[in-house]
């Protein structure tokens, strides 16, 4: 071909790249924007005074900055609690969904034993049971059992909420630990437990911290069962939810900020594991 | 050197020479702790759903369920939810799982903002976009400021059920795109690049690519991302307590009214019962749809 | 100090036989090489042996000890894997150091023997690093220290040098050689590689299905093969094999005719010649050459003779067009008779 037509196909062709890159970084430009635009709005309608929530149109920038909607939040009976119950609960919530999910995670990435996968399909198909038939008879047990309205109630069924997801994480974290790793660990001389706590474990650590902190994440969040199975104890999203018809405006607003703060640090955290969390494959 | 005879072993003498022994203790608390905390309750529902007061069978919450002032409007508003919500969602995430997916440079700071919402709840959603669409709210400040409307309009009243749908769907998408969109990426990132560069040597342009190459090999997440996006579109809750309050019934609402402000755990398992049944029957149905398509897939 | 014995081994997964009744002896000291294609179980012989793999029949020994239910850790065993497995989050010092931690030495014996170790590995520069900063070739050799610091009577190696490349394959190799005349432990190898074992092994165990076929020294392996499949898996090119029939005393082949082995009358014959044992020029087989591959130092050709291909080891400076004829003579005390039936060698006195 002609140099001419050869620089012109060039030319044509580097346009189309740049009017490619363009609609990818507008599209991509827009979703972003959609995300936090929304959170940041929030954040000014926390941090603005009382009476700015009636105020229309609203600032949309954060010149009248304010905490008094925030101290008004954090100060309003039941809300300081309700934050340490969501603390606790949460990390009960750790400590149960690990304790019991991890062991399980080891054994269908390890081992091939007769029913393995139809342990696995019974595992990820708990998912499927939505909270309203689970919450609603344990609420009634619980009451009989004496574990109504107290913390450890919901630590039980957050974790249990949250096992499937913690045993299928740990599963797919603990796959990608070779496991000759552990063979030449026995045959230098540890036993089997003594090869997992070895070499297993502190390889998984950063697989199983990103676990611990969706499990964090979950308990904080949730809340029908919250709701439902605390009446004086509750939870922040409990307390919110409870205070809805009667809570002022600008209540509502800091409640929401104060529920979302956690999932930016943790996100942050979590974001090379976002990918193990529904299934095992990668 | 002696020769020892061969050793042959019965089979539960194997299993129970720890070859399945370990992995079988491993396994069996959560086992035990789900089932007893699944399958347990869910028994128990049933149950209560499905006996009077005495404790004798009989179908009276169901009846009661069925003829609350709200019944017909919970489902259909349930149903009208999961219609729109479901579509929207995986549209939003795919292109944004694409996106990703291409490596542009700068795609991990839009992995972040992307999957912020991840985790937040439903409830901090609902409160999110109560803020942008109440009357006073930054939608209409902002519309007004463009000089597109005079009067704010009302989003989240009842004489507009449309709108209010509008703002469940909106609020909604926001959140939980960002579940789907893991999840198509994740299936997104076992696609191997050359069939990408195959396609790109092929001459097919962008959107034939995906339409033709990834859409195929992104079937299995695309299926997960719908079951597991369906079985929650049965469960919304928060957000709409949040954005309408009693104005626009759910099923899930339902539940919990009856519970906690009608104190009535019959009635509220019965509710709890109809969702369900209703996310049973349509899981099964998206299987037997899936399985049906695979069968008939080119291999 | 420690042989290993199998004696009718056995190991079955579910319904597949992976190990049929295997016996094998391992002289104290000796480097035995367990060789043979893919799935032969050439690994789970020697996974069960380490102790990775419970047998499901017979008995493992080393030295006199039955070690068939013993866990790895109490074998007594060093294994350096194909993967090397060396420990990611330790320095070089730690994973070389692990064996002897766990076996509660002292720390100044740790510290020599480590040092030791490294020295005759030349891993000295390394020891403070992590093994992600070595190239593979150094990881290798981490795994190798790690095994042999630890003085256990046995070694076991499953291909360690199938994922280096080449060049460095065939240092490796000679390094291995070296450790082992220097610290004469008894050890036990495995590869798919045959030049490896050739060039390794006191012994060789090839493999195949589940059984041994044929256990010899290297020389013996290659020269006199027990069947159709050690000599076609050994040696590369590998053996020639042209089919003929016994008659009267002599081979008959598609139109040629030799000498064959005695007493066989009737029989279909495999006559097998390794392909630089055959001699152009005036001889019975008459044959096109297909292909002739240069080689440097030699050429490589591609004969066909009446039904059967041969490959034919040529001067490198004899020159050969496609479709010459040629006729080729097979040294007489080079050729293995194959009884095509079984597979098998026929014993002959050449």
């Amino acid at each position: 071909m002609s140099a001419a037509t050869a620089s012109s196909q060039r030319k044509s062709l580097r346009r189309r790249v740049l009017v490619d890159r363009i609609v990818l970084y507008t599209v991509a430009i827009v979703l972003a924007l959609w995300t936090l635009v929304p959170i940041y709005l929030i954040a000014v309608a926390a941090f603005s005074e009382r009476v700015a929530v009636f105020e229309y149109p609203k600032a949309l920038l954060p010149t009248r900055f304010s905490t008094e909607t925030m101290a008004f939040f954090v100060g309003s009976s039941g809300v300081l609690n309700s934050v340490k119950n969501s603390v606790i609960v949460a990390l009960g919530t750790i400590v149960v969904a690990l304790a019991l999910g991890t062991p399980a995670g080891y054994a269908l990435s390890r081992f091939r034993f007769p029913g393995r996968d139809a342990f696995q399909l019974a595992v990820l198909s708990s998912k499927m049971f939505p909270m309203a038939i689970l919450a609603i008879p344990l609420a009634v047990t619980f009451i009989d059992l004496n574990l109504y309205d107290k913390l450890i109630g919901v630590i039980i069924v957050h974790s249990a909420m949250v096992l499937p997801f913690v045993v299928i994480v740990t599963a797919g974290v603990f796959a990608s630990v070779s496991h000759e790793l552990e063979e030449a660990a026995q045959t230098l001389g540890t036993s089997r437990l003594g090869a997992f706590l070895r070499v297993a474990l502190p390889l998984s650590l950063p697989g199983l911290a990103a676990a611990a902190i969706f499990a964090f994440v979950t308990s904080w969040n949730e809340v029908f069962a919250a709701t439902i199975l605390t009446l004086r104890e509750r939870t922040l999203p409990a307390l919110v939810v409870a205070s809805l018809n009667q809570s002022p405006l600008y209540f509502k607003f800091a409640g929401g900020f104060f529920l979302i703060i956690p999932s930016l640090f943790f996100i942050w955290f979590m974001r090379k594991y976002l990918f193990n969390l529904w299934g095992p494959g990668r | 050197m002696a020769v020892r005879a061969g050793r042959a072993l019965s089979f539960p003498a194997r299993i129970a020479r720890s070859d399945a022994a370990l992995p079988l203790g491993l396994l069996a608390p959560s086992i035990v702790y789900l089932s007893l905390l699944i399958l347990v309750p869910v028994v128990q529902a049933l149950l209560l759903s499905i006996q009077a007061e005495n404790g004798a069978f009989s179908l009276e919450h169901y009846d009661r369920m069925v003829h609350d002032q709200a019944f017909a409007d919970a489902l259909a508003n349930t149903a009208k939810l999961l219609v729109l919500i479901v579509p929207i969602q995986l549209t939003l995430a795919l292109a944004m799982a694409l996106l990703i997916n291409s490596r542009f440079p700068g795609h991990g700071i839009f992995l972040y903002i992307y999957a912020i919402p991840l985790a937040i709840s439903d409830l901090a959603a609902g409160i999110v976009w109560l803020s942008i669409f109440s009357d006073t709210g930054y939608l209409n400040t902002i519309l007004s400021g463009l000089g597109l409307i005079k009067e704010p309009i009302s989003y989240l009243s009842y004489e507009n059920l449309h709108l209010v749908l509008m703002t469940i769907v909106v609020a909604e998408s926001w959140r939980a795109t960002a579940i789907v969109m893991v999840i198509l990426l994740a299936g997104l990132q076992l696609i191997p690049r050359d069939y990408f560069e195959a396609a790109e040597l092929f001459g097919a342009s962008r959107w034939k690519r995906t339409l033709v190459v990834v859409l195929p090999l992104l079937r299995p997440s695309l299926q997960s991302a719908l079951i597991i996006r369906t079985i929650f579109a049965f469960q919304t809750f928060a957000v709409v307590l949040a954005l309408a309050g009693r104005q626009f019934p759910v099923l899930a609402y339902e539940a919990y009214d009856a519970y906690a402000n009608l104190f009535n755990p019959r009635l509220a398992a019965a509710w709890a019962g109809l969702i369900l049944v209703m996310t049973l029957t349509i899981v099964i149905f998206y299987l037997r749809i899936f399985r049906v398509r695979e069968a008939e897939a080119p291999r | 100090m420690s042989s290993v014995s199998f004696e009718a081994v056995r190991k079955v997964y579910g319904k597949t036989v992976a190990l049929t009744g295997v016996d094998l002896l391992v002289r104290d000291g000796e480097f035995m090489v367990l060789l043979g294609p893919s799935g032969c179980g050439k690994t789970t012989l020697l996974r069960c042996l380490a102790g990775l793999e419970r047998i499901d029949g017979g008995v493992v020994r080393i030295g006199d000890r039955d070690v068939s239910d013993l866990a790895p850790r109490d074998r007594n065993i060093a294994m350096v894997f194909q993967s090397y497995a060396v420990f990611p989050h330790m320095k070089v010092y730690d994973n070389i150091a692990f064996g002897l931690r766990m076996r509660k030495k002292t720390k100044p014996e740790i510290e020599k023997r480590v040092k030791e170790g490294a020295a005759l590995l030349q891993l000295e520069p390394y020891l403070d690093r992590y093994p992600a900063q070595l190239s593979g070739g150094q990881r290798q050799r981490v795994a190798v220290a790690r095994a042999i610091v630890t003085d256990s009577p046995v070694l076991l190696m499953d291909e360690p040098l199938s994922n280096l490349d080449a060049l460095l394959r065939l240092h490796a190799r000679a390094e291995l050689k070296r450790l082992h005349t220097d610290v004469k432990r008894t050890t036990v190898y495995v590869t798919h590689d045959q030049i490896e074992a050739l060039s390794m092994g006191d012994r060789i165990a090839v493999m195949k299905d589940g059984e041994i076929v044929q256990i010899d020294t290297p020389s013996i392996i290659y020269d006199r093969p027990a069947s159709v499949f050690v000599g076609s898996f050994i040696g590369s090119p590998p053996m020639n094999f042209l089919k003929s029939t016994a008659r009267n005393g002599d081979a008959v082949g598609d139109g040629w005719q030799v000498p064959g082995p005695p007493g066989m009358d009737g029989k279909p014959l495999l006559l097998g010649i390794r392909p630089e044992n055959i001699r152009i020029g005036q001889g019975p087989l008459r044959g096109r050459v297909v292909v002739a591959e240069p080689l440097g130092s030699h050429t490589l050709l591609t004969v066909q003779v009446g039904k059967d291909v041969l490959k034919v080891v040529a001067p490198a400076d004899d020159v050969f067009r496609p479709d010459q004829a040629l006729q080729l003579a097979p040294e007489p005390h080079k050729i293995r008779w194959m009884d095509e039936a079984s597979g098998k060698a026929i014993a002959a006195p050449n």
